[in-house]
């Protein structure tokens, strides 16, 4: 069975990969098995210096899902690219690094400083983060915003840029449209959900930080219906992530028109998630009667 | 290494009220160091529970959890039984440092649930041949476990915040009555506790272990951070770093 995925920068030998945040920067999962194994990895944001991020509790199970209010914590970009991404070198699969910031600036530091690191591959530019103040989302929920973003990191970048989609918005097709017209090199769909969770017995909220981004299977079907609507008016690759638990919701993100697919939550509940989803798929796209991952792509379009 | 298991579960009591103690097969049980807890899936949950190892039979490759019911998911772990399994990552986090430490006498300073990882941890000072003190907490008498097994190690006294049984108040009451004497203590237990211990204590040896909720438990999400005195714009993980850190090192909020 052919698993290749090929999308702008980036020929993936399977086109499963661990989502930003849910994966640091691959140290802790390479004890429990070979990352060569992974389509590709994208490691925990980088902002211009470190960030603390947010208080605790930043994180609450739901049903079906969970809530994160992590807040970027990272060390900095320069500290990410001297101390974390050298340990991925060994390991026979592309790396890209996620860019976060609080101001356009701050976008385009991270970016030029990510022009020295030999050893990625594409930037993930998120501007989806529901859980910091500045920033984040206010420029994943603006298509103005999220247009001025987009092409300045793509002028700055060497890499291929994929813009990390917020589902926090009335019209995910005008955000895609927006990115996709100053040049993303693909999208990645969807981050989480803005979402809250109160304790009955402390009569507040268990977040410190209040709300959270919602993740995991209860935000599957959302991810599926914003992915076929983009596919549906653009021809834009797309990284598709959001719930993806087994191999049977990998392929249903790519009949709704995934290029690739990311996994993120799944890998709390299970160390093991990625490969076993990698192990699982052949056998799952020829139950349904596909030759090879491309076979797949957008053809649970109606 | 840090490895999945599936696990069969060798026996499944209560012991306290809301409180049980389930002994695990496992053949990596003899390197699990006292401190250390084990990430437990549960069917329909989408996080794991981090639940600490309470004792090691090395030779039976067995370890035992103890845990309190205080959501569905310790409700749901509550349900199991012998001969059934469970989906264990282990070990995790770090441990009590004793075999660096020099000592003759230990203070065990616990509270609730944070009891359990305190009697694997005394069970191997007094191995070691140090003398250890344990002062526990618990909120009424009918929650107590764990007490006569901690007698069989040395000199245990009890408190109850509802006075049902042993000194009426906290652990620190205890402190400040017998005004014990040890080289180093080592406490876990619900933060406030653990703020109160380490404030009586300031400036004495000791050992800490904290408890948050906690996402991956392996040290990837960076859910459950702590920050550090020296430099408050600076964390460690507790599923990682942690849960064990010397007195001194952490900021308890």
């Amino acid at each position: 069975m052919n698993l290749t995925a090929r999308l702008p920068g980036l020929t993936l030998k399977n086109p499963v990969m661990p989502a930003s945040g849910c994966f640091g920067f691959g140290k802790e999962y390479s004890q429990f098995y070979d990352l060569s194994e992974l389509g590709a990895i994208i490691v925990k944001a980088a902002t211009g210096e470190a960030r603390y991020g947010n208080l605790t509790p930043r994180v609450a199970e739901t049903s079906s899902g969970m809530l994160n209010a992590i807040g970027l914590q990272n060390p900095g970009v320069e500290q990410i690219i001297e101390e974390e991404l050298p340990f991925l070198r060994p390991y026979d699969t592309p790396v890209i690094a996620n860019v976060a910031g609080s101001t356009v600036e701050e976008y385009v530091k991270v970016t030029k400083t990510l022009n020295h690191s030999k050893d990625i591959t594409a930037l993930e530019l998120n501007i989806s983060c529901p859980n910091v103040k500045e920033g984040g989302v206010q420029f994943g929920t603006d298509p103005s915003l999220a247009k001025e973003v987009t092409y300045q990191v793509k002028e700055a970048s060497d890499y291929p840029v994929y813009v990390k989609l917020s589902p926090n918005v009335s019209n995910i097709v005008e955000m895609a449209k927006a990115v996709s017209e100053v040049g993303a090199d693909g999208l990645s769909m969807i981050n989480t959900l803005t979402g809250m969770q109160i304790n009955l017995k402390q009569r507040k909220p268990i977040i410190a930080n209040k709300t959270g981004g919602l993740s995991g299977p209860a935000i599957k079907p959302i991810a599926i219906r914003m992915i076929y609507e983009v596919r549906q008016s653009l021809d834009i690759p797309i990284i598709g992530m959001g719930g993806i638990i087994t191999a049977e919701d990998a392929l249903e993100f790519l009949l709704a028109g995934a290029d690739a697919v990311a996994v993120g939550t799944a890998n709390f509940q299970n160390p093991l998630a990625c490969p076993e989803i990698i192990n699982d798929l052949p056998r799952v796209l020829k139950q349904y009667g596909f030759d090879s991952v491309e076979d797949a792509i957008g053809k649970g379009h109606v | 290494m840090i490895t999945k298991q599936l696990l069969k579960i060798n026996s499944h009591l209560q012991i306290a009220e809301d409180t049980f103690e389930v002994v695990l097969q496992s053949s990596m049980a003899q390197v699990l160091k006292p401190g250390q807890f084990v990430h437990i899936a549960l069917p329909n949950h989408m996080l794991r529970r981090p639940v600490s190892v309470a004792a090691v039979d090395a030779h039976a490759e067995t370890f035992t959890i103890i845990f309190k019911i205080f959501g569905e998911g310790t409700r749901q772990l509550g349900k199991y039984k012998a001969g059934d399994s469970l989906d264990v990552i282990l070990p995790c986090g770090s441990y009590y440092p004793i075999d660096q430490l020099e000592m003759n006498q230990a203070l065990i300073v616990g509270g609730g649930i944070g009891v359990p990882p305190l009697y694997y941890l005394a069970k191997s000072l007094k191995d070691k041949g140090v003398k250890v003190t344990s002062i526990l907490g618990f909120q009424s008498k009918d929650q107590i476990f764990y007490e006569e097994k901690f007698q069989q190690i040395g000199d245990t006294y009890i408190a109850t915040n509802d006075g049902s049984y042993g000194t009426k108040g906290f652990v620190t009451d205890i402190i400040d009555e017998m005004e014990p004497t040890f080289d180093y203590f080592f406490s876990c237990g619900p933060t406030p506790m653990l703020k109160a211990v380490s404030s009586k204590l300031d400036g004495r040896n000791g050992y800490i272990s904290l408890e948050e909720r906690m996402g991956c438990g392996v040290g990837t999400c960076y859910a459950c951070v702590v920050p550090l005195k020296e430099d408050p714009s600076k964390s460690k993980k507790i599923c990682k770093d942690g849960p064990v850190f010397s007195a001194n090192e952490v900021i308890l909020t």
